[in-house]
């Protein structure tokens, strides 16, 4: 099954909400999908050159400190996942790291994105990084049902690519591999199996090539095949679209002050005059965005 | 009247309650907060209000009852509903009334893909749009869309028919539309007055099926 969610705060006044609305998305979502679950949360933009880097380490007890002097930089660590604050690029950085540990795994890179993913179940992932407190703009979020690759840290959502991006799936794509090779031959380095990565990949290389994200989706609706309903996230908007036959399941729901998406009903129940909300189902192949306002 | 609270009663219980009436005064859900399955399975000749929004099922394998829900619905409401009558005050999800062998389905909003999918029997009036491959192999019974219709409407349909007030984005195969007769116009206005909608039945097109995937036609080469 899986189960997708994103939130997005049109009321600048309720940031610091973000946490436990979409932490109560998350945890209903969590049925549809038991084996390990994520989010990305964007919040108030980095200054200057400094970038966030999240890192993933294998261990819970990861000793941080030495990564921190090591890099001279700033770390904010829970168990196995850090924040490094750093001024450099995401390549430099990764480069860096695979050096430093190959062990540790770059999450995310950016100026507002944070992410985490974990083994497990929503519930237990969401108090283990503490979702509730976390505040910011806009959030993606996912639980997975494994089918087509392992469960592992690496393979659960959101996934990201280049800077401030993610995306969540619900479905299977049939084509992973031939995008795989054709954007290995772009350059486009994979780190996992999983057919989420590759159309992750696929429409952050058109970003970083100059398409709009509405250009970016036309070449997916064009290249993957396969059922989806992807949420995704950049620096200052929150996007779905569905495949053409539209049969993985999602839900709008929007008020003047958010929009949120799920997978089912259930996971929008609690947020605040969902009741007064416009809920309707996204149509195929049509691209639903949302920006953060300024 | 009896109030049965989601938040106080699981699905199974507030099931249980509604399937072991021993009156028939009419019952109010609250607070449904999208819960699937509930009202399934009703063999009774009351009244059921759910206030709010419900999830996937509701109402289904419905007989006699009157549902009513004051929100919008998940997947599949009213499916293979027998008789009496579901009502949704709001949008609905894909294949809603799918395989209804009778009764009345009426959304007063949007009904998103595969409305009436399978639909063997009884009538589905959607006051809003429709979404892609509406009608889909539907058998018998009727479809009555005020709005417009997604891609593929009335795709392998066989005698179910279809009419629809606004545009029609694409018909599927094996679907023709006809003409209008008297006939069909008395039956779209019976409909929309059953369903309280003011429209004019006249301004209504018909859809069924051509018949051409019938029989297995050898010279069409798989060219359907």
């Amino acid at each position: 099954m899986c189960g997708v969610v994103g939130l997005l705060l049109k009321d600048g006044t309720r940031r610091a909400e973000l946490g436990r609305l979409v932490t109560g998305m998350f945890e209903t979502m969590g049925e549809r999908g038991p084996d390990s679950g994520g989010l990305a949360v964007f919040g108030e933009p980095t200054t200057g050159a400094l970038r966030r880097f999240n890192v993933f380490a294998p261990r819970r007890d990861y000793p941080w400190g030495e990564l921190a002097t090591a890099l001279g930089a700033s770390v904010e660590a829970i168990e196995n996942h850090a924040v490094v604050s750093l001024a450099g690029t995401a390549p430099d950085f990764r480069r860096w790291l695979a050096e430093y540990d190959p062990t540790l795994h770059l999450l995310s890179a950016g100026r507002r994105i944070n992410v985490y993913k974990d083994v497990g179940a929503a519930g237990a992932i969401a108090k283990r990084y503490r979702f509730p407190v976390l505040g910011g703009t806009h959030a993606v979020g996912h639980t997975r049902m494994a089918t087509e690759s392992a469960v592992s840290p690496a393979r659960a959502h959101p996934f990201t690519a280049g800077e401030d991006f993610c995306l969540v799936h619900n479905g299977s794509l049939s084509n992973p591999n031939m995008l795989r090779r054709k954007l290995e031959a772009e350059g486009v380095a994979f780190e996992t199996d999983n057919d989420t990565e590759a159309a992750c990949r696929l429409i952050e290389w058109r970003l970083r090539a100059g398409d709009s994200l509405e250009q970016a989706l036309e070449v997916a609706f064009r290249e993957l095949d396969g059922f989806y309903t992807l949420v995704m996230g950049t620096g200052d908007s929150l996007t779905l679209v569905r495949d053409a036959f539209a049969c993985k399941p999602a839900v709008i729901a929007e008020t003047d002050s958010w929009v949120a998406i799920a997978s089912e009903f259930r996971a929008l129940a609690h947020l605040p005059d969902v009741a007064s909300a416009n809920v309707f189902e996204p149509e195929p192949e049509r691209i639903y965005t949302w920006t953060v306002p300024n | 009247m009896t109030v049965l609270d989601l938040e106080q009663l699981s699905v199974r219980e507030i099931n249980y309650a509604l399937h072991h009436r021993d009156s028939m005064e009419s019952v109010t859900l609250v607070n449904p907060g999208g819960a699937h399955n509930l009202a399934v399975g009703l063999d009774w000749p009351g009244e059921v209000e759910i206030r709010g929004h419900a999830g996937y099922f509701v109402g289904g394998m419905n007989k006699q009852a009157t549902i009513t829900v004051h929100g919008s619905v998940a997947s599949s409401v009213a499916e293979n509903m027998m008789s009496g009558l579901v009502r949704v005050r709001g949008n609905a999800s894909q294949c809603a009334g799918a395989s209804m062998h009778g009764g009345l389905l009426v959304v007063e909003g949007d009904a998103a893909a595969r409305c009436g999918i399978s639909l063997k029997g009884g009538d589905v009036v959607v006051g809003g749009r429709v979404g892609h491959a509406s009608g889909f192999m539907a058998q018998a019974g009727r479809i009555v869309v005020c709005g417009d219709a997604g891609a593929s409407l009335g795709d392998s349909l066989y005698e179910a028919v279809i009419y629809v007030g606004g545009g029609i984005k694409s018909l599927g195969a094996d679907a023709q539309e006809e003409e209008m007769t008297e006939a069909d116009v008395v039956v779209v206005r019976a409909l929309l007055a059953k369903a309280g909608l003011a429209e004019d039945p006249a301004r209504f097109r018909r859809v069924a099926s051509a018949r051409t995937l019938y029989h297995w036609n050898a010279d069409a080469q798989q060219e359907y």
